[in-house]
């Protein structure tokens, strides 16, 4: 009474519940008929249900921190640490010694300093960079509305920096809160996932600033400003994340007050 | 790298628990779900992006697991027969009432060959179709089927044997 025969295969796949409606209503006769194959394919289908049942609670046991995504791709990147320390010792020296860092950061003004926009940049970059589920508001594909927002609060015409050059591409953007007013938050991030952050800010009265590279423990950025704007970005404390960053504004920088 | 804590974060439970089951010591599992993870970011680019990235992760935890088995054979150690394992490193959570037909269900589970076993697991707990089974094994689909049947068949064996001989006993033991 079966139009054709009913493979194993067919059997294991209704076990699986893999059939389409044809074939299982086709499967389903023959196991009405056959009582022995009946029995064995309930059996199997019980076992099926027991194994799930077995594992299922380790799925739904919360993953463990050494199994965390970002700690790991962190921790591939944390061995090169001490590399970061030769390089903050070389910047010492070309800027002269760690009395000219640091009070060249703490220059009172109507912006807080140069050291005060590091600060509030580093502030946002933990609180955003690590969040996986919404760093930004507004993403890439907005670039244009991301413009008219920080060009709008921030009373001024704000470029949102292309450093593709330095493998960073913009994942987007939002507007943050700083005792200095509205600032512009861009997140970054390259190949391997990278994020970096860039805070920008009203810089009021401060005047040109020259680029000033900052170090909090395990995070790192380097602040400037111009044209009334202070600039901060922020990476994880690796040579590896900041220099081509670095450059790439240097670069800019020069190409600026040359053109 | 955005992509990939997109695609690979919520794969994570599942590789813990094809671990789990594979190597039925939820600390070892972890470890080679930490080692899976460790190369899926280093690799993470030499995919292929037309394959499916759950095969792939699952291709790699497997072969990882495979190779640290034969490893340990090689040395003398693994597979304690069920009976010696401390409760607590048991794959299965010993508050989950690990009565005796579950008790007979891992024993029979672990009795299996390993390649039916993994085929076994992969299509009914990992829900993995049967051409993603063969792809995270390497095998066609029809030894896919073939395993599959010969897995059920042996389980059922195996179960009907163990609550023959151990039913009395455990109901002696109340």
């Amino acid at each position: 009474m079966n139009e054709r025969l009913i493979s194993e295969n067919d059997l294991q796949a209704f076990v699986d519940d893999r059939l389409g409606p044809d074939s299982r209503a086709e499967v389903e006769a023959y196991l009405a008929e056959d009582a022995q194959a009946g029995t064995r394919v309930a059996r199997l289908r019980a076992l099926r249900d027991d194994l799930r049942g077995a594992f299922a609670p380790i799925a739904a046991e919360p993953v463990p921190p050494q199994l965390d995504l970002a700690r790991l791709v962190a921790a591939r990147r944390r061995p090169r640490v001490s590399a970061w320390q030769g390089l903050a010792a070389a910047l010492l020296l070309t800027v002269g010694g760690l009395g000219g860092w640091i009070a060249r950061a703490a220059l009172p003004n109507g912006s807080g300093g140069i050291s005060v926009l590091a600060q509030e940049a580093k502030t946002n970059y933990v609180v955003y960079a690590p969040d996986r589920s919404r760093p930004i508001e507004l993403a890439a594909t907005d670039r244009d509305e991301i413009t008219r927002w920080f060009s709008a609060r921030l009373k001024r015409p704000v470029a949102v920096p292309d450093l593709s050059a330095a493998g960073y591409h913009l994942l987007g953007g939002r507007l943050v809160a700083t005792d200095h007013g509205p600032a512009g938050m861009l997140m970054y991030d390259d190949a391997q996932g990278t994020r970096v952050v860039m805070l920008i800010r009203s810089f009021g009265e401060g005047g040109d600033v020259p680029m000033v590279e900052h170090i909090y423990g395990s995070i790192a950025g380097c602040a400037w400003a111009r044209k009334g704007l202070g600039y901060s970005l922020v990476a994880a404390a690796d040579p590896e994340v900041l220099q081509p960053l670095v450059r790439e504004i240097r670069r800019r920088e020069a190409a600026d007050a040359h053109g | 790298m955005q992509q990939m804590m997109l695609l690979v974060e919520p794969l994570i439970p599942a590789l813990r628990r094809y671990a789990a089951a594979l190597t039925r010591d939820r600390s070892d599992a972890d470890d080679l779900v930490q080692d899976t993870l460790e190369l899926v970011i280093a690799r993470w680019h030499q995919r292929r992006d037309d394959g499916s990235v759950r095969s792939w992760l699952f291709a790699i935890l497997h072969n990882l697991a495979m190779s640290r088995l034969r490893q340990s054979h090689r040395r003398g150690g693994a597979h304690l027969p069920l009976d010696d394992v401390d409760e607590a490193s048991l794959a299965v959570p010993p508050h989950q009432e690990a009565g005796p037909q579950r008790h007979d269900l891992l024993r029979a589970l672990d009795a299996l060959p390993e390649e039916q076993r993994s085929v076994l697991l992969l299509v009914t707990v990992e829900g993995l179709s049967y051409a993603e089974t063969a792809e995270v094994l390497g095998v066609p689909n029809g030894t896919v089927m073939s395993r599959l049947s010969r897995a059920r068949d042996r389980m059922i064996q195996l179960m009907d044997g163990e609550a023959a001989t151990r039913r009395p006993v455990l109901r002696r033991l109340k």
